[in-house]
């Protein structure tokens, strides 16, 4: 069973998701991928104003493919996450709420989420074609030198995403696959 | 002496560019299916159907199955009675440039690895030239993804590590890489040669149709042996579990000196593209 979740993902919303959850996601998101969040994180550290709101954010690690006449965005699908550890505990400390992006996060990543509360979703490598129907709306905000890494705002309708890492740390990338090992054990 | 244009290479690359990123190869198509079919975890079985059905929506659009429409990796093979009437890098690249932009794929390429200004124009292609003989040039394009170009590794064995060496090396970079290369992968394996030339081995390992195998029936076991113990990791479909972490293995080998053995891996993920023409 898919949950429906209406972004923005506010505190009481990241304490009920759990790792494993299949969810579908609507409303604004951010794009923003290595050479954003590396803006992001030196605006940060100089203690200045950021060009976005973090507070309750979702980010979506991606950089998208050019679009085409009459299309809201071209391919859209995630890009690896790990590349934004660095970055992502100072967001996370701002208030960022949410994560969409595939592959593992650091411990300190993690920490952080467990701390502010915060959602670490996956959503599915490869898929880029199939996503981004569900995205229907995409402006740049911020960073337009950057190109396909500008930071863009989308606007989006039941994006599929999994709860890969929850607030708690619990991490489907360690649970599914023991899960699997053991369903083989149950067959034989 | 056969002559041929480079204005014939230019548009050749360019459509070969746009026909690799939106249309995901047969053979490529038929090992997904069949994996889907094998896939006993219920989770991973959902994964599989989305990408079974991202890459036909791709095709149907004409749309990048994959944002990542990668480095342009292109083997030339080019007969010793070829003659070129110009820059054949340069209407190579022109081709990339000219693919990249009308088929509004992505531009990921950097200009210096670390200023990192983005050429704008997915140029230069990483081309591999190889001169073979006849009168003609045979051309395969595989533009990689670097989620999975990422995930690669290379190690100088001792001779003394053997065949057992190899293995786990090879199901030790798999784990290691985990979710990250979008699994299910296509795992290429250089073994042999020199430091780089292993390395060359393991990407074109990648271009063999993913349901080949090694010619060499050694080799070939090999292949079955690897891909065995890939998928009892258990990572699955991007890595939330399942039977179905890799689609295939390819081994290239070469000879190598008497105090070595290289072994490379080169990850690729379930978007391995390749499209090969002949001039
Ligand atoms: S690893 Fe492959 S499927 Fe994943 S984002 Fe990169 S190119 Fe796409």
């Amino acid at each position: 069973m898919e949950i429906k979740i209406e972004l923005p993902l506010t505190q009481d919303k990241v304490k009920a998701l759990k790792a494993g959850d299949s969810c579908l996601l609507s409303g604004v998101m951010f794009t923003g991928r290595d050479a954003a969040h590396k803006r992001l994180f030196e605006l940060i550290k100089e203690g200045k104003e950021l060009p976005v709101n973090i507070k309750n954010s979702t980010f979506y690690f991606v950089g998208p493919t050019p679009k085409r006449e009459g299309e809201a965005i071209g391919s859209a699908g995630p890009t690896t996450s790990y590349r934004m550890d660095a970055y992502s505990p100072s967001l996370i400390a701002l208030g960022q709420t949410g994560m969409i992006g595939k592959g593992t996060r650091s411990d300190e990543v993690i920490k952080a989420m467990k701390a502010y509360g915060a959602v670490y979703f996956g959503a599915i490598g490869g898929c880029g074609a199939l996503l981004s129907k569900c995205i229907k709306k995409c402006e740049v905000v911020a960073y337009e030198d950057l190109g396909t890494e500008a930071i863009h705002r989308l606007e989006v309708e039941d994006f599929p995403v999994v709860v890969v890492i929850d607030s708690e740390g619990n991490n489907l990338y360690k649970t599914g696959r023991e899960a699997y090992l053991e369903s083989l054990g149950e067959e034989k | 002496m056969r002559e041929i244009s480079t204005n014939r290479i230019t548009e050749t690359i360019k459509r070969l560019c746009i026909e690799a990123n939106c249309k995901l190869p047969i053979d490529m198509k038929t090992c997904i299916e069949k994996s889907r079919e094998a896939e006993t975890f219920p989770t991973a079985q959902g994964i599989l159907d989305k990408i079974i059905e991202n890459y036909n929506i791709a095709e149907k659009e004409t749309k990048p199955i994959c944002q990542d429409t990668g480095a342009a990796c292109i083997f030339v093979n080019i007969g010793q009675d070829v003659h070129i009437n110009g820059n054949l890098t340069e209407a190579i690249n022109e081709g990339v440039r000219q693919g990249y932009r009308d088929g509004f794929l992505r531009k990921s390429i950097v200009s210096d690895p670390l200023e990192r200004v983005n050429t704008n124009d997915n140029t230069p292609a990483m081309i591999y030239y190889d001169i073979v003989e006849g009168d003609k040039i045979e051309i395969t394009l595989a533009p990689k993804g670097f989620g999975s170009e990422n995930m690669s590794r290379i190690k100088m064995l001792k001779p003394s590590d053997g065949v057992k060496g190899v293995i786990d090396f090879v199901v030790e970079t798999v784990e290691k890489a985990g979710s990250n290369p979008c699994p299910p992968i296509v795992v290429g394996v250089g073994i042999g040669g020199t430091f780089d030339k292993c390395a060359y081995l393991a990407k074109k390992a990648l271009l063999r149709d993913a349901d080949s195998a090694n010619p060499i029936p050694y080799y070939a076991e090999l292949e079955d042996t690897l891909l065995t113990k890939i998928n009892a990791l258990g990572i699955g479909p991007q890595g939330f579990g399942g039977k179905t972490t890799a689609l295939a293995v390819n081994i290239e080998t070469m000879p190598t000196h008497i105090a070595g053995l290289p072994v490379a891996v080169n990850i690729n993920c379930h978007v391995t593209r390749h499209v090969k023409e002949v001039i």
